[in-house]
């Protein structure tokens, strides 16, 4: 894979510094059978420095899950070695499955096989609560 | 289907509409008596609660209707492993209405998510248990004929009291409303609490650690317990513990007009000789959280068409 050069696939770009990785584990990305580049700390005009994750794989990734790490991160749609779409992201309402509840005594503890849910209670926070028992969610 | 896990809930003008049907089946308890007929309410309890489960269950009775009790979670089938989610299912094959009581957080929203009849939470863990509130409510209504204007006093353990911080929520969606919060250094209320309820809406509220000292500024005054295991030492636990107790010589301190109020059940935060006190509600409370439970079982048959 040459990371400059991406046919088909998807650039993640202008992750916070720091959130990559995070970002990389959350998609899935360590469980897919598919080349993906992380550079780390580059320097960034918009932001001092960033993250980018580029996937050479026509593969979908979940929008909620990157708004949910970065809001202010974009995403650009790779087809035939060309730009064909800027994604801007934002901070979904709601996040399904993606995050676990860390409250002991929340149902999702014992029931298993319940979807665990964040509702967005706060967005100049980038708050998150529990569907269940509304717990806030652990920073990043 | 309308379910009623938490008393947001219920917009302001459905716990006016829930306060005036419970005043009225108060006033004429015999056009009650049979609007349930041949309903059903299951009370499901998978943590022991029986003063809640009583108010419930006389609640229906009252109302005309039966109920189907399921108690203790060894004898349930959530000893078999059953979910809330497939309990619920099941049982609304054979009830009207659900309340259910469970020790996990958010077990009431799954069981509402899955049942097909409504739910009420009869307390989901140390989360919300609405229909408390609600007895709340109507006791402040009827003692003091309104809710504008009033300066609650909340006392005792205002750190862990879901039912301080549900009323809190409750009240703060009135107009004028001014807090006084009584507690130890250690049991002051959460300051999530503070912040979401009064600080960012603008509310006056006080903070103080003596009860004599605000008692007289007082139109009600709303007890709880504090509780031994909230402390780290016996020491501290002893110290503060009488501070927070109510006697008849804190109440002369009071105006003649204050109304007490206490989830219940006491342990001894309440002096025994305060009951014979006109300020002493705690009573009435109980019994107006009876008649809000009628009126919630009514209000939630209605709207899911059943009667
Ligand atoms: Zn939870």
């Amino acid at each position: 894979m040459n990371v400059d050069s991406i046919r088909d696939g998807i650039v993640i770009d202008h992750i916070a510094a720091g959130c990559g990785m995070k970002l990389y584990r959350l998609l899935g990305l360590e469980n897919l059978n598919v080349p993906v580049a992380m550079i780390t700390n580059v320097a960034s005009a918009r932001r001092g420095r960033k993250d980018i994750i580029k996937i050479d794989a026509d593969i979908p990734v979940s929008f909620d899950v990157i708004g949910y790490v970065d809001p202010a991160a974009t995403v650009n749609i790779i087809r035939g070695g060309t730009l064909i779409e800027k994604k801007q992201i934002d901070m979904p309402e709601m996040l399904s499955n993606v995050i676990r509840c860390k409250n002991p005594r929340c149902i999702t503890s014992t029931e298993q096989e319940l979807d665990n849910i964040f509702r967005l209670t706060d967005r100049a926070k980038k708050e998150y609560r529990c569907i269940y028992c509304d717990t806030k969610a652990a920073s990043l | 289907m309308r379910s009623v896990i938490d008393v947001p809930d219920l917009s302001l003008e459905e716990l006016d509409q829930l306060m005036d049907t419970a005043e009225d089946i108060i006033s004429h308890p015999d056009s009650y008596q049979d609007a349930c007929r041949r309903k059903k309410l299951a009370t499901l309890f998978f943590e022991p609660s029986t003063r809640t489960r009583l108010s419930f269950e006389a609640a229906m009775y009252e109302l005309g209707g039966n109920v189907l009790s399921v108690t203790g979670a060894n004898t349930s089938s959530a000893a078999k492993g059953e979910s809330v989610a497939d309990t619920a299912k099941t049982v609304s094959c054979y009830a009207d209405i659900i309340a259910m009581r469970h020790p996990k957080e958010g077990a009431a929203l799954v069981a509402a998510n899955n049942a097909t009849v409504p739910v009420i939470n009869a307390g989901d863990g140390g989360h919300c248990h609405p229909t408390q509130t609600l007895a709340d409510l109507l006791t402040i209504r009827r003692e003091k004929g309104h809710f504008s204007g009033l300066t609650v006093g909340l006392c005792g353990d205002l750190k862990f009291g879901r039912t301080v911080h549900s009323l809190i929520h409750a009240l703060c969606r009135y107009d004028n409303m001014h807090f006084v919060l009584i507690s130890p250094e250690e049991l002051k209320v959460p300051s999530y609490v503070k912040n979401d309820a009064l600080k960012n809406k603008g509310i006056p509220y006080e903070q103080t650690t003596s009860l004599e000292e605000a008692i007289g500024s007082l139109d009600i005054l709303y007890m709880t317990r504090v509780q031994r295991e909230r402390f780290f030492n016996e020491e501290d636990y002893l110290r503060l513990r009488d501070s927070y107790i109510l006697t008849p010589e804190k109440l002369r301190l009071a105006r003649p007009d204050l109304c007490v109020m206490h989830p219940l059940p006491r342990v001894n935060e309440i002096s025994v000789a305060v009951d014979k006190d006109p300020r002493a509600c705690y009573f009435k409370q109980v019994l107006n959280g009876k008649y809000m439970r009628m009126a919630l079982i009514l209000m939630l048959l209605r709207e899911a068409g059943t009667l």
